[in-house]
Order: structure tokens, then C-alpha cells, then sequence
């Protein structure tokens, strides 16, 4: 065939099929993708660079805003790696905590892409129906943590807050409550035509395409690929909980959908056995504020994959190298992989079926300033006096806020 | 294979690794080996040891040096951390991709944010920064300071 008959449309960085800033050229031969180039890094705010220069409780906070959705993946990772540094004893019951907290943000996090996925089909009543129901587990969250997102729950040495009999009890109510609504989804997602038809063999990604790309957490599983982190690599009270690592081999979007729906009815098994099991105690030690010299790397299955913080410490009381590997960036290989060959409007789903979050893989503020011709880096006091001025100017003072910092 | 049974037959296999291998807690491997050496470690690991995920790669501004430590994991939840580094002033690699295409946006971010040539990369896009981002500032450098920027444009 001859080589111009092939165009190249490019989608994003901003673009209504995706979620977050990302650009795809996809080489075009008709209707066909000949060809992937994905450039990354529109998210990017340098996390790793400004974790350098903050203490390390401070950043405990910086990484949990590194993602909205998996915020707790990251803060967990983090103090893990530090606290093996600093050879802390982490008490039981706030293992058991962070372990709930992170099966919560699971339940949500599925939840969530469920919605996402439906609404990439066109089957917009199911998003609004998951979204709905997922407000059941963002109550609990809340509940427990004070906040929706970005929990502020982990510390160095333990948890933040402990919990007591009566949210015990309201989240068992919230869990049989969604246990109800996931199976009923279970039922819509294997059953229901329009989804079966549109998500299989969409997106096909075999076994060993999976192993050999180094994809990871359900874009993996749904080819066959049982790794779990939670079971291979136990971290907090995953080594005392019983669950299985769901695997399906449809190695394709409806797989990577089941999937997911399976993990929600794992993750309401541990959350029970969190509760039932929780050992009596305190929540946290105290960690000293200088972390001796020594390096550590930490591991955590996050709701998208496995997610990975090196931490070197240098005796000071902030980190010499905070490094993260979430689990997006592991999995864009498999992307460009499965787009290949395929139509073009199979592009949103087989993007959405990973889940990907690009906030969580680039870390800086990056601002290009055309008329000048220049580029420039914001940095958190920048932002934050960008944001105050820009809040004054239409009335409203924070600069008093600064006293806080 | 345990922790232990590794460490010892890497020392058997390459007696350079003596007091190179540590098991700093279960499950968590570490090895020192020097640049000339790196790669027939690395293979061996992967190869004969079956650590067939790289998890990524960490790049380390030393001062003289860049330390650069590959993560490789295994099916069994061990993790081999293989430590090596090169001279600041010839801050050159060779590429992984051909064991892990994964490795590739793990190399370009070393690239941009440490300066670190890696030879043999594929065509593409740079990571994480802009296009337009001054080819000699390297902002994971421990000597880089966000304000370099303003001073260079007020020069």
C-alpha cells in the first residue's frame, strides 16, 4: 500500500476522550492505527526533586498528593521505606488500619474506573449507577479519615487516627451494601450484550506480550499473569488476610473489566477481616525527625498496579533520594502495544481499560510562555503565592494563610 | 530459591561479588558491582535467575559520581536491587531495552532529569520535560536549583 495514504492524527494533551493531559500521534491508515507515539510528562511537578528538600514528614504529605485516586498507595509506600530505614516496630493495629483504608481505596478506585469505562462505551447510565454507589464508600473513607481523598491517615510509625466500634458498624453496613451492587455489576458486565460485545477482543494483550512489556496489576491479571504484590511481597496485615489474586484470560478489555469486579469482592473480604481481626494496641510509634543513613525500597499493590518508592536517607532529617515508579508508566508499553492494528475508536476504552493516571507517573509544574519564548518551573511557593494573588485579585485574602506553613 | 541461596551462588558464580551481596531483610537483595562488570551480573540475574521484572531504575547524583540502581524482581516477590554507577564526566549508559522495552521511559527520565546519556535508546519522545526545556539543566541534579532558569534569562 502506498506510504502517504497514511495520516497521523494526534490526540490530547488535552483531548474529551482522556481524563489527563496525555498525547497520542496515532498513525493512520484508514480507520486502522499503524502506529503509537505517546509523549508523557504534561502532569510532571518534580515530587522527587522537592521531596529532597523537605523534611520527611512533610513529605509523607507531598507524596500523597502525587495521585487523588491512590493517594494512600503512595503515602504507604513512603513510610514504609522509611520506617524499615529508620528500624521502627510499626504497631499491629495500625498495619491493620492502613490495610483497611488501602482496601477502601480500592473499592472506590475500581469503582471509579468502572464508571470511566462505561461512560468510554456510551453506557452513561452505568456510570451515573457506580458513581452513585461509590459515594457509599467515599462516606466511610471520609468517615474514617476526615477527608475523600487524600486521607492524611499514614504518619512515620503508624496511623494518624484510630477507629472505633460504631464506624466498625457503619462499615460493615456500607460494605454489605456494596457487596450487593458490585455482584449486580458482576451480573451487568458478563451478561449485559452491549458491554460483552463492545469490550471483548478489544485490546488484546496476551500473556506473553504482558510478561515481556512488564505490564502490571489487572491490565496483567486479565492476561493470565498472577501477580499480586499483596500476596508475593506482603506488606502491613496482608500476610494474615486470606484473598485470592484474581487472574482472567480473556487478555482483553472485558477481562481487564472482570477483573476488577472480582477485586472488589476480595477487597470486601479483607476489609471484613481487618475489622474482625483488628488487634488491640496503639496506632503508631514515635519515629525520630533525623532518619539514619540507609536505603530502603518499598513496594504496594495500588488499585492500577504495583506501585514502588526508593527512599535513601542520609542522617539528616530530610531524604539524600525519594525515587517513585507508579504503576501507569510500567503499563504504557503494553498501551501503545494493544492500540497497534486496531480501529481508532476502540482508542478511548483500550486507553481507560488500564487506568491509567498520569499524575501519579510525571511529577513539576511546567509552564511555557509562547509570547516570551520561554519556560519556566513552578515550584510549591510559587504555586502557592500564584494562587493567593490570584484569589486576591477577585477579593478573597489567604496571605494570612502563610503563617500556617 | 531463598534470599540466602541467591547471594550464594552469585558469589560462586562471580567471586568479585564477595562482601558485594547483602540481604538487607527478607525478600530485599543488594548488590555493588562496577560498570565493566554490570552486565554480565545483570544477565546472569536475569537470565539464569529468572528476575524477570525490572520494577525501574533509580538514578543517584553522588557528587563525582552517578549511582544508578536497577530494581529486578522475581515471580516469588524477591527483590534484587544492582547497584553500579559511572563518572559524572562521561556520564554514558547503555540501554536495557533489550531485556526490559519497559526500561525505556525509566531510561529517558534518567536522561532528563540527571543528564545521562543512554546509548542505544529507540526514537521518541523525551521524559518527563518539555520539548523546549534547555538541553544542559538537570533538574534531579544535587547542584540544580530552580532559579538557575531566571538567572540564565537575565544574563
Amino acid at each position: 500500500m502506498a506510504e502517504e495514504k497514511e495520516f497521523r492524527i494526534p490526540i490530547g494533551p488535552q483531548h474529551p476522550a482522556l481524563k489527563e493531559p496525555v498525547s497520542f500521534t496515532l498513525a493512520l491508515r484508514g480507520e486502522k492505527i499503524m502506529g503509537v507515539d505517546v509523549r508523557l510528562g504534561y502532569n510532571h511537578r518534580g515530587i522527587e526533586k522537592a521531596c529532597e528538600e523537605r523534611t520527611y514528614i512533610q513529605d509523607v504529605y507531598l507524596v500523597e498528593r502525587i495521585c487523588g485516586i491512590c493517594s494512600h498507595a503512595h503515602s504507604t509506600c513512603f513510610v514504609q521505606a522509611v520506617e524499615e530505614i529508620a528500624g521502627l516496630e510499626v504497631p499491629k493495629r495500625a498495619l491493620y488500619i492502613r490495610t483497611l483504608i488501602g482496601e477502601l481505596e480500592r473499592v472506590h478506585s475500581h469503582l471509579l474506573w468502572l464508571g470511566v469505562a462505561a461512560h468510554e462505551i456510551g453506557f452513561d447510565t452505568l456510570l451515573m449507577f457506580t458513581w452513585r454507589d461509590r459515594e457509599v464508600v467515599m462516606d466511610v473513607l471520609a468517615l474514617l479519615t476526615g477527608n475523600r481523598v487524600n486521607y492524611g491517615i499514614n504518619t512515620i510509625g503508624g496511623v494518624r487516627r484510630d477507629i472505633d466500634k460504631e464506624e466498625i458498624k457503619e462499615i460493615l453496613k456500607a460494605m454489605d451494601i456494596l457487596e450487593d451492587r458490585t455482584k449486580y455489576y458482576i451480573e451487568v458486565a458478563t451478561q449485559e450484550t452491549t458491554v460483552v460485545q463492545r469490550l471483548s477482543g478489544v485490546g488484546i494483550l496476551s500473556c506473553e506480550d504482558a510478561l515481556r512489556l512488564g505490564a502490571v496489576g489487572p491490565t496483567a491479571r486479565a492476561s493470565s499473569v498472577a501477580r499480586d504484590i499483596r500476596r508475593d511481597d506482603p506488606y502491613a496485615a496482608y500476610g494474615e488476610m486470606k484473598f485470592d489474586v484474581i487472574t482472567d484470560d480473556h487478555n482483553d478489555v472485558y477481562g481487564r473489566a472482570v477483573v476488577r469486579l472480582k477485586e472488589l469482592l476480595e477487597s470486601f473480604k479483607m476489609i471484613r477481616q481487618s475489622m474482625a481481626n483488628l488487634p488491640e494496641g496503639p496506632i503508631a510509634v514515635k519515629a525520630p525527625r533525623k532518619i539514619p543513613a540507609g536505603e530502603a525500597v518499598s513496594r504496594y499493590e495500588a488499585p492500577r498496579g504495583e506501585d514502588m518508592h526508593y527512599v535513601k536517607a542520609n542522617g539528616t532529617d530530610k531524604p539524600e533520594r525519594v525515587k517513585v515508579r507508579a504503576p501507569t508508566l510500567a503499563n504504557v508499553q503494553a498501551v501503545r502495544h494493544m492500540l497497534r492494528d486496531r480501529y481508532l475508536a476502540d482508542m478511548p476504552i483500550v486507553v481507560a481499560a488500564i487506568d491509567p493516571c498520569f499524575s501519579c507517573t510525571d511529577r513539576l509544574i511546567s509552564v511555557n510562555d509562547m509570547d516570551k519564548n520561554r519556560t519556566d518551573t513552578l515550584e510549591w511557593q510559587d504555586l502557592r503565592d500564584y494562587s493567593i494573588e490570584w484569589y486576591k485579585k477577585r477579593g478573597v485574602d489567604f496571605s494570612k494563610m502563610r503563617k500556617l506553613k | 530459591m531463598t534470599e540466602e541461596e541467591i547471594k550464594q551462588g552469585l558469589i560462586d558464580k562471580f567471586n568479585y561479588l564477595q562482601d558485594k551481596v547483602a540481604v538487607k531483610r527478607a525478600r530485599r537483595l543488594f548488590i555493588e558491582v562496577s560498570m565493566d562488570k554490570f552486565g554480565e551480573v545483570f544477565d546472569h540475574a536475569v537470565k539464569q535467575l529468572n528476575f524477570s521484572m525490572l520494577t525501574t531504575i533509580t538514578g543517584l547524583d553522588e557528587g563525582e559520581r552517578f549511582g544508578l540502581i536497577y530494581h529486578l524482581a522475581s515471580d516469588n516477590g524477591i527483590m534484587l536491587n544492582i547497584k553500579t554507577s559511572i563518572p559524572k564526566s562521561d556520564p554514558v549508559l547503555q540501554t536495557i531495552t533489550g531485556y526490559f522495552p519497559s526500561a525505556e521511559m525509566y531510561e529517558r527520565e534518567m536522561a532528563d532529569l540527571l543528564g545521562i546519556n543512554v546509548k542505544g535508546l529507540p526514537e521518541g519522545n523525551r521524559y518527563p520535560l518539555p520539548d523546549d526545556w534547555p538541553a544542559d539543566q538537570h533538574p534531579l541534579r544535587k547542584d540544580w536549583k530552580s532559579d538557575v532558569l531566571d538567572k540564565k534569562e537575565n544574563q
